[in-house]
């Protein structure tokens, strides 16, 4: 099953869109809630890093027999240092991420958390293109 | 607790999913969303003064049924529609967040943590 949703610049009404439909098509399928969580948890972090950072972009969503994966690629900044990204706690979330409740510096990070894989690929002033993969159980 | 227990308790209005007959048994208390996407484990209630749209979606992606909306912040349409779309229930309470947390506690909500 193959899945695409549009990321829009600083739409924080829309932000969520594809990972509550993700979580609806993972229930119908009667995956373990505690994998549907994780999932939904960590496409929601980079739904919302998207929505925050970028200047608009794309998620692929393709679900097999025992995997998901999901690609989020948007056209944005890029991210400078990665590593730095990566440390709980470091944000550039601007003034109104913060208002909505992120910006804490913990997105990537629990993306990581709750997925088998993580790949990031980056390019400062072209974008960036996570890819998150979980095994799901039967 | 049922959730018009604790609506009564916190002398609150349910809005949102109205017939969340589910045992509550525990709960976390914050104003920081990412905080709320980390939590491992089950979690039934989601005690907040942050109100909006994200406050739903977090709840729906962390699997959280019922949001207490306290220092008496309101859910907009868009809240309430967004959690009757997915079985969430709202308890609107004028009440702090401190003192809700402590009046549930006092009842037997555990914290998760």
């Amino acid at each position: 099953m193959h899945y695409t949703f549009d990321i829009e610049k600083g739409n924080f009404t829309n932000a969520g869109n594809a990972s509550g439909s993700v979580k609806k098509t993972l229930k119908q399928l009667n995956v373990d809630p505690a994998s549907i969580k994780r999932i939904v948890v960590a496409l929601y972090e980079a739904e919302i890093n998207a929505v925050a950072h970028a200047y608009g972009g794309k998620i692929d969503i393709d679900i097999d027999g025992d995997k998901i994966v999901m690609v989020v690629a948007d056209q944005g900044p890029g991210i400078p240092n990665i590593e730095l990204a990566m440390t709980e706690g470091y944000s550039t979330a601007s003034q109104k991420v913060r208002e909505m409740g992120f910006g804490a510096g913990m997105g990537l990070p629990n993306m990581k958390k709750n997925t088998d894989k993580l790949d990031i690929q980056t390019e400062l002033g072209v974008g960036t293109t996570i890819t998150m993969t979980v095994f799901l159980k039967n | 607790m049922k959730a018009k227990e604790i609506a009564e308790l916190l002398n609150g209005r349910i809005v949102g999913c109205q017939d969340n007959n589910e045992e509550l048994t525990n709960a976390f208390s914050s104003d920081l969303m990412s905080d709320v996407l980390r939590l491992g484990g089950e979690c039934s209630l989601l005690i907040t003064g942050l109100c909006n749209i994200q406050t739903v979606r977090t709840a729906e992606m962390a699997m959280i049924n019922t949001i207490i909306l306290a220092r008496g912040k309101k859910a907009d349409e868009e809240m309430v529609e967004h959690a009757v779309d997915n079985d969430i229930t709202i308890i609107e309470t004028e009440y702090s967040i401190f003192k809700t947390s402590g009046l549930l506690y006092t009842h037997g909500i555990k914290p998760m943590y």
